[in-house]
């Protein structure tokens, strides 16, 4: 199979896959016991007042209605109007996605980067204390949840060493400005990206200030699946033929671990961070919670507080697409670097 | 296949096979300190009423977060509560949480992968998009979905954890059932005159059953931290029963004043439960799957 024909493949196999998540998505929210409407006023409304917020919202419409009127606006981009003050969840979605954004990336470089220090050096030293511990480590990893970790690297770091700043995204009312074209800013809304561009220091040390705790208490969590992964790839590679080789040609240890061996693990570390994906994104929620970061994790807690279904039920289609998305592009990546796949 | 390589995917083999530490080395240790630390938290948990020194939900049995003390060993919380009663009884929840979630898990996930990928055709097709979508969710979130709406409660809590979990059991039993119905001795037992009831529950069902168990327990550990998290977010159980996940969502509030036995003890029970399943899940894989076993 051509690469063309296989992304044709891929994308007729994600349509229906979206399809169904939407759907899946929207029947959680109007067909599962409870109506949003009245659960939202926690059943104390007055009928007439629930028969206006329904009107209001389109939540009195037949359902098939509201399904059409559903993916119809999702095609335009619309996610809906919040519960809470009408205003439209897209609005808030795309201004909260960029600190999301910026923690998965800082968070993605902990974890790799991490994962396949202490994997290979796993590796290196097969079956002695420095393997098992590392081992272990990845074990505990996998079974601490993630905003404990961040509470106890906000009490230490935050709270008794004084070092790092225990939540939040910057000074209040700062933020870094953006790229200057033509007299006017274009910020991205990633802080460590925007101060660079504005080309201020101070701005780019707080933002990084404030980007340790929490994108290191992610890392930490999810880092073990990568060190599993590059240790059990690279006690197979360093096996093999190509490894003797360089060996016998008297290279250094170090050179053919980390220069030799570990260049062939790199493919299925990356399947590995697709497949990730969505536990980032579900541990970003959890961790923005914890370090008050305004992220998408962050408003949708506080959506949750506020019983706004409508405005939960556009976070939750947006991740769903988000990972659907990631997803679709890590298969075609995985495609183009590796022809087998498209066999 | 051999015989013998056939008799070692079977689950009272795999038994003996960890007891005999000797032949399973490390994953063997890892499912006996597993097993041992979920055993002592259950017994913990059963018998809480009797051995906690004082009522977990009972304020002021002291003074208000006091550290760690000779009569309060891990301290007290801001409503004056002990935590290590806390401690001793918060684990109820997770348990009945984490059982029921599993056994939800167990009653959809089992027969739909056992009956589409053996019966293959559309009716694999259908079952494998619809779970793959599922599965490529992410999980808290949809968990967080279903939560909100179902309401507070822990069967509301156990199904919304199931629905996530569920596809993990399906790509297991699925990719388990696809190999093993087209080994020799499947062929054989139809050759024989078995029909697809027989073959499936006789020759394919009793192969695939480690692996469940495999799963099962990695679901337990994610079923706890998730369990956790919905807690963490607001959906948890009223505050009227004692919960190291409420307890942990409670003291962030509390962190600045410095107080961090409130967390700190909840939070490492936590990880010890969800630890001790994983040692389980992860042990019993190797052995189940000995390439990995390196």
């Amino acid at each position: 199979m051509s690469l063309r024909s296989y992304i044709i493949a891929r994308i007729l196999l994600t349509i229906p896959m979206i399809m169904l998540l939407l759907t899946f998505v929207f029947l959680i929210i109007r067909v599962l016991p409870g109506d949003p409407a009245s659960l939202h006023f926690e059943k104390n409304a007055s009928p007439a007042t629930l028969l206006a917020f329904k009107r209001e919202l389109g939540l009195d419409k037949p359902l098939l209605i509201q399904y059409f009127d559903y993916l119809a606006g999702l095609v335009r981009g619309d996610f809906g109007k919040s519960m809470q003050d009408f205003s439209p969840v897209s609005q808030q979605i795309f201004s909260a996605f960029p600190a999301t954004l910026e923690l998965a990336i800082a968070s993605t470089i902990i974890m790799v980067v991490l994962g396949i220090l202490l994997g290979a050096t796993a590796a290196r030293s097969y079956n002695t204390a420095e393997d098992h511990s590392i081992r272990i480590f990845g074990t505990v990893s996998y079974a601490i949840p993630v905003f404990f970790l961040g509470e106890v690297l906000i009490m230490i770091f935050g709270i008794y060493l004084r070092w790092l700043p225990a939540g939040g995204r910057m000074y209040p009312g700062i933020s870094p400005a953006g790229l200057l074209i033509g007299g006017q800013r274009y910020a991205t809304g990633l802080y460590v990206l925007d101060s660079l561009l504005e080309g201020d220091m101070y701005k780019l040390y707080l933002s990084i200030r404030y980007l340790i705790l929490p994108s290191l208490a992610l890392g930490l969590v999810l880092c073990g699946i990568f060190i599993r992964l590059t240790r059990s790839n690279m006690l197979e590679t360093l096996q093999l033929d190509f490894v003797t080789a360089a060996r016998a040609r008297g290279l250094k240890e170090r050179t053919v671990v980390y220069g030799y061996a570990l260049r062939n693990a790199f493919l299925p570390i990356l399947t590995m961070m697709g497949l990730q994906f969505a536990a980032l994104l579900a541990g970003a929620i959890l961790t923005e919670t914890t370090f008050s970061w305004p992220g998408l994790g962050r408003y949708l807690v506080d959506r949750i507080s506020f019983r706004d279904y409508t405005a939960i039920q556009g976070v939750v289609v947006f991740f769903g697409l988000l990972v659907t998305a990631v997803s679709f592009v890590v298969d075609i990546l995985y495609a183009y670097l590796d022809p087998r796949i498209r066999l | 296949m051999s015989d013998d390589q056939t008799r070692g995917r079977m689950l009272v083999p795999l038994m003996q096979r960890i007891i005999s530490l000797e032949q399973s080395g490390l994953a063997g240790w890892a499912v006996l300190s597993g097993t041992a630390i979920v055993v002592v938290l259950a017994i913990m948990t059963i018998f809480s009423p009797l051995i906690s020194p004082h009522n977990p939900i009972a304020i002021n049995v002291g003074p208000i977060l006091s550290p760690p003390s000779y009569q309060f060993p891990l301290g007290t919380n801001h409503l004056g509560q002990d935590m290590l009663s806390r401690v001793i009884s918060g684990g109820a929840i997770m348990f009945q949480v984490s059982v029921i979630s599993v056994i939800v898990c167990l009653i959809i996930g089992v027969p739909i992968g056992l009956f589409a990928s053996f019966a293959g055709g559309y009716a694999d097709k259908l079952a494998s998009l619809v779970m793959d979508s599922i599965y490529a969710f992410p999980g808290l979130v949809l968990a967080i979905a279903i939560a909100a709406m179902l309401g507070p409660g822990v069967i509301n809590m156990a199904i919304s954890i199931a629905v996530v979990y569920v596809p993990s059991y399906f790509r297991i039993i699925r990719s388990q059932v696809l190999t093993i119905k087209e080994l020799p001795y499947v062929e054989a037992a139809r050759m024989m005159g078995a029909n697809g009831r027989t073959t499936l529950f006789r020759y394919v069902l009793p192969n695939v059953v480690p692996s469940i168990v495999a799963v099962a327990t990695i679901n337990f550990a994610d079923a706890i931290l998730t369990a956790a998290g919905l807690t963490f977010v607001g959906l948890g159980l009223p505050v009227s029963t004692p919960d190291w996940g409420w307890d942990l969502t409670y003291g962030r509030r509390l962190l600045t004043s410095g107080t961090w036995w409130v967390i700190a003890f909840p939070g490492l029970m936590v990880v010890l439960l969800a630890l001790g399943f994983t040692l389980i899940g992860e042990g019993l894989s190797e052995l189940y799957n000995p390439r990995l076993q390196r």
